[in-house]
């Protein structure tokens, strides 16, 4: 008894005046500390914005946010998997990533996360899990409030129109176009997460039933699923630019290919981004988005703390300031980043729904109506297996 | 307490490399108790020999290291042969440190905006006379031989080794031997050949070795030059190191020994095909063919320095325009417009890698600055040369290839709790600055003639007076050179900021690698200018503060 007082008394002294809110001391905690945010950073539009929420989490909170830039997301993964095997349980080096899908599946299976925390973040209210029911399930695998949601994102391909007016609209149709126009078709190498995707829209189309790919992998007979893949990469490879002997290595290494006039398509998980590309100057006016008939997939990007983050209250502050209205609409600016928002306009105020109705939406942008149907993004177990066989075959 | 110097100097930086290895080649054999290696296996080295593309990497980690190595070394030696004693040659002298000065990575960045097939070369001569609309589907950049690296290479190994070469000739006496077989009717190539060359090359032996090293285990370069699928073995090594499966780490430390035992046999082979050489070239040396003017080998070499200048200051030249481009689309030879504005919204992005960029490389410059001045200062004293195995151990870590040691050097940090600091970050970089601050600074601090100290001795000055007012004065112009050569090195280091900074640390070399795969010409140009520019004003105010500082002082002076 007298132990349990006297520690309770300490616990109080040490601890300071208790705030009434949880909330209020999370943000109390917050103040003053450094968040260490590991995020992709080979686009400088996406560095800008998030340069931007630096300064606001400086201003608001008296948060120091510094973005570690990766070139993969793997990367910081990595980081954390070394430090829970080297036994550094506390005091890690990330406090906050930018993943979704298997980099996400990896560090739920591996324990690596913290949480459950994004049903306490207060702008949690605004997402809109009812109509984008990705935000509740990440590649098939639920988030259970590991991750909060910070974008929406479809994969879209961009065209030059002064030089291809009528794009291929299906898989099969691209490999009589690349056939026809040889060198003037690239996909980015693998593991690059827009390779990555590309890949899985090839399978996607070409399997008789792709609900075998919301299984597992492990489930399914590897080889007989994905054949058809391979045989439709191993076609076109001699079409390709360079003739498949060498890849670009991003998303917006191909844009700038476009840009040159070196080959005729580029592809990005965000349907504003040509427009942002051409807004920068750094794609022609004449290029335009556009998507399969078949539809291409749709997913959601998250951010979540690992579970050794030195700074969990400030990550959580940055997390939870990522969704609010003000960060989201800055956000989905086509002249900003141009990213699309997870929350429900319905459910916000009238003044920030305003807001987001006021936007402009890009001149190669397709309207929502335009960017159906959406599909679901696979197991990530897929793109793991996928991405280690494109490594044997095209990689030697 | 300076007569331990050379000690501690060793120990500060011959220790990590000693554990480092250790720590690379226990994991290669499976043991690593942290990721549950307890056991001792060659399972990592049966996954290295199955990874895919691991043949072809291995492949073209010799070619173009060792080609790029032959390539700069003849290249040295032609402008040798054909310029000695020349003014041409001084200048030439001259117009390489600059070249030195900038860091690979922001040679290849802008090399590759230059060869490119949508590049500017291509552009100045499409559509009109080529008559190419859309660049030319070719790889001359990351091209599968790999010889866009090996060019890239040759760009920065090449100044390194001419330089090198200055220095060596002031020690075997060069200009009177030359003499003495021009006498005897040699033509000035074969003169050089044949007399200065068999002399002059055990002297520069070390960093020829220094640069086939390097050479075969770079990274940056390779990632913006050199093929990607699969490409050269240091940075698949590193691709499989940051890996998230944790078992991918034992085949990364196989590799990493693999690396290092590629550099092992690279150079265990040059050093016997030297022998070979010199037995093979006897007839030639002592046939007594006096050879003509030289003729073609001259201007082979000066087309091949025309070569070298063009393309390092083209490369330069267009991160600078890319930087400032608005519009630019291909086939225009020039963009459409200009404007500084892409600098201002940068600002921000940038000043926080120039930052730490600068404070790294400033405290790295002067903590190897120190340590160096001290152990020369202690050897003057003392009378004594270190025996010339000593040299060996100041190369070792230019020897050893980074990847090789530095992911052991990492384990040690984290275990010791210092990664991620700016210790370990500037420890780190000292490992590569010290070496380049010796090899700048011995030669002038031993050439010294001691007769100014002993005078002042002599007048009653304590040692310490006599050192920081006599001796550290005097030599102001080579110290000031060795710190700012120093500082260049830290700015481009990679891989060791990656393995010490735990990625807190970005620096404009980390941050112009990972904008390179972006793709974004103009802020990769942005970063990769700057990366370039900031060695060249160390170097800029290496020269111009003593000559602002011996103003009065005629005898200070250059040339004097």
């Amino acid at each position: 008894m007298m132990r349990a007082l006297l520690t309770m008394v300490l616990g109080v002294l040490i601890a300071g005046p208790v705030a009434a809110e949880p909330w209020d001391a999370t943000l109390a905690e917050a103040r003053g500390q450094t968040v260490y945010w590991n995020a992709w950073g080979g686009d400088e539009q996406i560095n800008g914005y998030i340069a931007w929420i630096g300064m606001q989490m400086r201003q608001r909170h008296g948060i120091e946010l510094v973005h570690v830039k990766l070139t993969d997301t793997a990367e910081a993964v990595a980081r954390v998997v070394a430090e829970k095997a080297a036994g550094r349980n506390e005091g890690g080096s990330v406090d906050l990533i930018w993943l979704n899908g298997e980099n996400f599946a990896a560090m739920k299976a591996g324990d690596l996360l913290f949480g459950p925390f994004v049903e306490q973040l207060p702008n949690f209210r605004y997402v809109d899990t009812r109509d984008k029911p990705t935000t509740l399930v990440d590649f098939t695998v639920p988030t259970d409030g590991l991750e909060a949601p910070w974008g929406m994102a479809q994969f879209v391909f961009f065209h030059d129109t002064a030089v291809v007016a009528e794009p291929p609209r299906s898989i099969r149709a691209l490999l009589d176009w690349a056939r026809a126009h040889p060198g003037r078709f690239a996909y980015p190498a693998p593991p690059d997460f827009i390779g990555s995707t590309f890949l899985k829209h090839v399978l996607v189309e070409l399997i008789a039933d792709p609900a075998i790919l919301q299984q597992p992998a492990e489930s399914a007979d590897f080889e007989a699923v994905t054949g058809s893949l391979w045989q439709w990469l191993e076609e076109i490879r001699p079409y390709l630019w360079r003739k498949g002997e060498t890849f670009p290595v991003s998303g917006p290494a191909l844009h700038q290919l476009l840009d040159d006039g070196e080959v005729d398509f580029s592809m990005a998980f965000n349907p504003a981004e040509a427009s942002a590309a051409i807004g920068a100057g750094r794609l022609p006016e004449s290029v335009r988005t556009f998507i399969l008939d078949a539809g291409t997939i749709g997913n959601t990007h998250f951010v979540a703390i690992p579970f050794n983050a030195a700074h969990k209250a400030g990550a959580m502050v940055v997390a939870d300031f990522l969704m609010s209205p003000e960060a989201q609409v800055h956000k989905q600016d086509p002249r900003v980043w141009g990213d699309g928002t997870v929350l429900d306009l319905d459910a916000m105020a009238p003044a920030d729904r305003a807001r987001f109705e006021a936007l402009p939406r890009g001149i190669a942008t397709l309207a929502p109506e335009q960017l159906v149907p959406v599909r679901p993004e696979p197991h990530p177990s897929w793109m793991v297996a996928i991405e280690a066989e494109w490594l044997r075959r095209f990689s030697s | 307490m300076l007569r331990f110097l050379p000690a501690i100097t060793l120990l500060v930086f011959l220790g990590p490399v000693a554990a480092g290895l250790a720590g690379t080649l226990l994991p290669a054999f499976g043991y690593l108790p942290a990721l549950g290696g307890e056991e001792v296996s060659l399972a990592p080295w049966r996954r290295l020999a199955a990874a895919p593309g691991i043949g072809t990497a291995v492949r073209l980690t010799l070619t173009s290291g060792v080609l790029s190595t032959l390539l700069a070394l003849a290249l040295t030696i032609f402008v040798f042969a054909a310029g000695h004693g020349t003014q041409a040659l001084t200048r030439v002298k001259r117009a390489m440190t600059p070249l030195l000065a900038v860091p690979h990575l922001a040679t290849a960045v802008g090399l590759a905006f230059l060869i490119a097939p949508s590049g500017w070369l291509v552009r100045l001569i499409a559509p009109w006379p080529s008559g190419w609309q859309t660049p030319p589907d070719v790889a001359l950049v990351q091209d599968h031989l790999g010889l866009a690296l090996t060019l890239g290479l040759v760009l920065k190994e090449t100044p390194f080794l001419v330089l090198m070469t200055f220095g060596a000739l002031g020690q075997v006496r060069a200009d009177d031997q030359l003499r003495m077989a021009r006498s005897l009717g040699y033509g000035l190539v074969q003169a050089w050949l044949k007399v200065v060359l068999p002399l002059v090359y055990p002297q520069i032996r070390l960093p020829v070795y220094a640069v086939l090293a390097y050479s075969l285990s770079v990274v940056d370069m390779a990632i913006v030059l050199g093929p990607t699928t699969p490409p050269t073995l240091a940075p698949l090594v590193l691709r499989w190191f940051n890996d998230p499966d944790l078992a991918m780490r034992f085949q990364a430390a196989a590799g990493a020994c693999l690396q290092f035992g590629l550099v092992a046999v690279a150079i265990g082979v040059w050093r016997a095909a030297e022998a070979a050489l010199g037995c093979l070239a006897r007839p030639w040396l002592s046939g007594g063919a006096r050879g003509g003017a030289g003729t073609v080998a001259r201007a082979a070499a000066w087309a091949g320095l025309a070569l070298l200048f063009g393309l390092s200051s083209g490369s330069l030249l267009s991160l600078a325009i890319w930087s400032v481009a608005g519009r630019w689309r291909f086939p225009n030879a020039w963009p459409e417009q200009l404007s500084l504005e892409r600098w201002a919204d940068q600002a921000p992005a940038l000043s926080g890698p120039a930052w730490t960029t600068l404070v790294v490389g400033i405290a790295a410059a002067v903590i190897a600055l120190v340590l160096v001045a001290g152990c020369l200062e202690n050897e003057s004293r003392r009378q004594r040369r270190p025996a010339p195995g000593a040299l060996t151990l100041i190369y070792l870590p230019l020897l050893v290839p980074q990847i090789g040691f530095l992911f052991g050097v990492q384990v040690l940090l984290v275990w010791a709790d210092l990664d991620g600091g700016w210790l370990a970050l500037i420890w780190t970089h000292l490992l590569f600055v010290l070496p380049y601050v010796f090899l700048a600074l011995a030669d002038p601090y031993r050439s010294l003639d001691p007769r100014y100290a002993r005078s002042a001795l002599a007048l009653g000055r304590p040692p310490w007076v006599v050192w920081t007012r006599i001796k550290l004065v005097m030599l102001l112009r080579p110290i000031l050179i060795a710190l700012a050569l120093g500082f260049a090195v830290s700015v481009a280091q990679y891989v060791p900021t990656l393995f010490a900074g735990g990625g807190r640390f970005s620096t404009l070399t980390t941050e112009a690698l990972s904008l390179s795969a972006g793709g974004n010409r103009r802020v990769v140009g942005l970063f990769a200018l700057t990366l370039a520019v900031l060695p060249l004003l160390g170097f800029g105010l290496a020269l111009a503060l003593p000559a602002w500082r011996f103003r009065h002082r005629r005898a200070m002076r250059v040339g004097a």
